[in-house]
């Protein structure tokens, strides 16, 4: 049986539905992030698990046991808000400690374990500071406490590290990561950012205008988007024309791969820039020209433009030569690396 | 039972005790001051629940009336006009100091708020009499060589009022010169701009809703005031709140004073309501 | 930050001259040893502050005044926090409306106040008592204490409740360890604010007021009516100081800006 499940959960907000009729079964220790642009209805999801927003239809189960009735403050549920929420009058111990309380703990049991989740979250010595003047990530550090100290059932993130500079946000998410393992809480992360999803979770849910997109392993949902829309939310990718001929094999420029299950007509392909490369002489290609060229340190990022389609394409920074603007260059890309996007006929 | 279900009741709840002493002290008292305007009374028979027209129309047709509202309102304009040319550049000059000289003056400006109004106006009674400081100072530099009259008369009354209510001017026009960029003034002197210009042109546009603001209060204030008219007036020199308060308490009176007190209000909710609607259109795209 | 000019600068010498002299004079002719109204050129006397404790009915108006300041602006309070929390938070039918109704006694002539509560306490029977000093306090300076528990509820993140919510705390725990606290300042703030204009509250009072139950400035301004000697200079004297030392500590522990400005209207 799994550990969260999410059946049919729908919110409206007047006439606009946030949510709609959304499915997800989350297993226990899983890391699970609702990954989609600002509202998408990631947001209102976990609120609705929160208990902080009414659910309109559909049920949240936790181990089988129906959510939706029980109150915000029975739930049981470690929260980390974006904006951290700490108690501002009272100390990081005092912070930490307050769900302790509110549980009945008795006093030294409830120094034990406060004085445990901050060593967990490395803020031993800090106990008497006020998190005013902490700084950003040690402040996080305090939320992350708080929200475990209380062995919550599911621990849920809310943009938990976007206030964060994107050097602390990189420590932070190895940090994050490390200690829900160590921990075992299943946990859901709200998270417009694609490179935090990748790197935390065990699967990501793609969420678009209220609806789950995709569900996957982060390489799967990279490698395979299910829709134009998560090919290109998840990173940089290339949307190309090409006509298939309804015998498993499909057209692009004078390239021909060989993708089962394509059907006939005009159909749309994703392919990352990484994996577009220049073909050899002699070799059948893409034709495209080049437009522009950013270097970008490790790599350069060629813009281009061919009969199937503007496209971005990489070069690694690896001493071999670098087409220039304005060049026209062959390209080729491996059937593999290739994924064909559902609604059929190219814009 | 989950947290938005309770919270669909809690605006009403959380009001509720607040709303309900407002009805019982604040909607039922006025009402009765109201419909008291429409009673009878008589020298010997006193209040007579019966209604009559009889106290707004000697309001409205009554020369005496008429002088004391029209006194009252030049007062008010004339308290509401100097608290601009004098709180504007003072507001202006306050928000250009140092914060720590800043910080000190303001309670120089405020300080007096807190004090009662009663006393604030002895002193200027003291300063004020014939034998007062104020005379003194002007005879002692030759400018005058009798005293001029300020007790119980307008004169007076405008300086006190001043006195009372600027800080209300200075307030609403500082904490609208406090939203202005401070870089504002170096873009316009980088454009080209001249002192002046910039007052006029840059300055001046976006605190007109602060002075606006502050006259309304200012006005509303003056034209009700009671106990610096009281003193500085005295019998003589009567407003429209001392007119309320004779017939109220000494010639008991109540039907009239209620229908004077609620000219009053009539008058003074139509020019702050209306200023106010005013303003709002105005400058509403300006500053939202 | 760009210097005043002196022209400026003088302009504001005089502004403040004219701010204070009021103020001055009272102080000043306080310590008059003469008996009537004078400059102390003989030095200064204590004679007048001696003199206000033989006319106890001074003594008892200032003590009404604390008690009725007091209690006013704390039933204000407790009145005013919750209907605080509501319009800050919630958006809901009559809102508006509400916030107008409770900001309208600072707005309505403070006259026409007095008479309507000197009418309608007559005509209920309590015209006269200090309960009707209280009720008509609590009135008056409810805007007060309104405006700065507003202006502290607006400014909390409501995430920080939900934060407690989700840890377990009920309704109340949360309003009693995390919301009351975080208004705190505003509270005490309000309740000071109010508690202020309480005690100086005249042009209303002098209606209700009875022989029996006379405020301070009430007392004062009758008295100011018949005559004014170095007494009444000695009375308000002891107000100014008064005043000038609860300004000081108020700066010292909000901030008056914080208090009085950006608040804009009075």
């Amino acid at each position: 049986m799994s550990h969260l499940v999410l059946d049919g959960l729908t919110k409206r907000f007047g006439g606009f539905t946030a949510v709609d009729a959304m499915n997800l079964s989350v297993e226990r220790g899983e890391f699970v992030s609702l990954l989609g642009p600002s509202g998408c209805g990631k947001t209102t999801t976990l609120q609705m698990i929160a208990g902080f927003v009414d659910v309109d239809r559909g049920g949240i189960r936790l181990d089988g046991a129906d959510l939706v009735s029980v109150a915000p403050n029975k739930r049981g549920l470690g929260i980390v808000f974006q904006s951290y929420a700490l108690f501002p009058h009272m100390t990081v111990a005092e912070n930490i400690a307050f769900g302790l309380e509110m549980r009945d703990v008795s006093k030294p049991d409830r120094d034990k374990r406060t004085l445990a989740a901050m060593e967990l979250v490395g803020l031993k010595g800090f106990a008497d500071r006020y998190p005013r003047r902490m700084s950003g990530g040690q402040q996080q550090r305090v939320a992350l406490a708080r929200a475990l100290v209380i062995k919550p059932a599911l621990l849920l993130l809310d943009e938990p590290l976007s206030n964060l500079d994107a050097k602390l946000r990189e420590e932070m998410q190895g940090e994050l990561r490390q200690i829900q393992r160590s921990v075992g809480t299943t946990t859901i992360l709200v998270t417009h950012d694609q490179h935090e999803a990748m790197a935390l979770s065990d699967r990501i849910v793609v969420m678009n205008q209220g609806r789950i997109e995709q569900i996957g392993a982060p390489d799967q949902v990279y490698d395979r988007p299910a829709s134009a829309f998560v090919a290109s939310f998840l990173g940089k990718t290339n949307v190309l024309a090409g006509t298939g001929d309804g015998q498993g094999s499909v057209a692009i420029g004078d390239l021909v791969l060989p993708l089962p299950g394509a059907g006939k007509g005009p159909l749309q392909l994703a392919v990352r820039p990484e994996r577009l490369s220049i073909a050899a002489a002699g070799e059948p290609g893409l034709e495209a020209r080049i437009l522009g060229r950013v270097f970008q340190g490790t790599h350069w990022l060629l813009s281009a433009q061919s009969a199937a389609g503007a496209l971005t394409l990489m070069r690694g920074n690896d001493g071999a030569a670098v087409p220039t603007e304005g060049e026209t260059v062959r390209l080729r890309f491996n059937a593999a690396d290739a994924a064909l996007l559902p609604g059929g006929a190219a814009p | 039972m989950s947290l938005a279900v309770t919270e669909r009741n809690s605006p009403f709840l959380l009001t509720g005790p607040a709303l309900l002493v407002f009805l019982g002290l604040v909607i039922i008292p006025l009402g009765m001051t109201v419909l008291l305007s429409f009673y009878d009374w008589g020298q010997y028979k006193g209040i007579v629940p019966e209604f009559t027209l009889k106290n707004w129309v000697e309001v409205f047709t009554d020369s005496y009336f008429f002088e004391i509202f029209l006194r009252t309102f030049r007062i008010a304009i004339l308290v509401t006009l100097a608290s601009i040319l004098i709180g504007v550049p003072e507001a202006y000059i306050l928000n250009r100091m140092a914060p720590a000289w800043r910080s000190a003056f303001l309670l120089v400006v405020i300080g007096p708020l807190l004090v009662s109004v009663v006393a604030r106006t002895l002193g200027w009674a003291l300063l004020l009499g014939s034998t007062g400081l104020v005379n003194q100072g002007l005879i002692a530099l030759g400018l005058i060589t009798t005293p001029l009259e300020f007790m119980f008369t307008e004169t007076g009354v405008v300086i006190v009022l001043i006195h009372v209510l600027i800080p209300f001017m200075i307030l609403a026009v500082w904490a609208s010169l406090q939203r202005l960029d401070p870089q504002i003034e170096n873009a316009a002197l980088s454009l080209g701009a001249s002192r002046l210009t910039i007052w006029r042109r840059v300055i001046l546009p976006q605190i007109v809703p602060g002075i606006l603001s502050g006259s309304i209060i200012v006005f509303s204030l003056a034209a009700s005031a009671f106990a610096s008219p009281a003193i500085i007036g005295g019998r003589r020199l009567k407003v429209a709140a001392t007119l309320a308060y004779d017939e109220f308490l000494n010639t008991l009176n109540w039907p009239l004073g209620a229908a004077v007190a609620s000219l009053l209000l009539l008058a003074l909710v139509l020019i702050t309501v209306g200023s106010n609607r005013l303003i709002e259109r105005r400058y509403a795209q300006v500053f939202e | 930050m760009r210097r005043n000019s002196p022209p400026a600068l003088i302009f504001h010498g005089l502004f403040v001259v004219f701010m204070l002299a009021p103020l001055l004079i009272v102080c000043v002719v306080a310590f008059t040893p003469e008996g009537y109204l004078s400059l102390p050129t003989r030095g200064p006397s204590l004679r007048w502050f001696k003199a206000i404790f033989d006319y106890p009915e001074f003594i008892r108006a200032f003590r009404d005044s604390l008690w009725l300041a007091a209690l006013s602006s704390t039933i204000a309070i407790m009145l005013a926090v919750p209907a605080a929390l509501a319009i800050a938070r919630y958006r809901f039918p009559g809102r508006e409306a509400m916030t107008t109704l409770f900001m309208s006694p600072l707005m309505v002539p403070h006259v026409v106040l007095g008479i309507a509560f000197l009418r309608f306490f007559t005509q209920i029977g309590i015209s006269g008592t200090f309960v009707g000093l209280v009720l008509s306090h609590i009135i008056v300076v409810i805007p007060f204490a309104l405006r700065l528990v507003l202006a502290a509820s607006y400014g909390i993140d409501r995430r920080i409740e939900h934060a407690a919510i989700s840890l377990g705390a009920g309704t109340s725990t949360v309003f009693r360890r995390v919301t009351l606290p975080l208004i705190l300042p505003g509270v005490v703030s309000g309740w000071l604010l109010a508690a202020i204009n309480s005690f100086d509250e005249v042009t209303m009072t002098v209606f209700i007021a009875s022989p029996a139950t006379v405020t301070l400035p009430v007392r004062m301004f009758l008295y100011i009516q018949d005559n004014i000697d170095p007494l009444i200079a000695a009375v308000s004297a002891c107000l100014i100081a008064m005043t000038a030392a609860l300004l000081f500590a108020l700066d010292r522990l909000f901030g008056l800006d914080r208090l009085f400005v950006g608040s804009g209207k009075g």
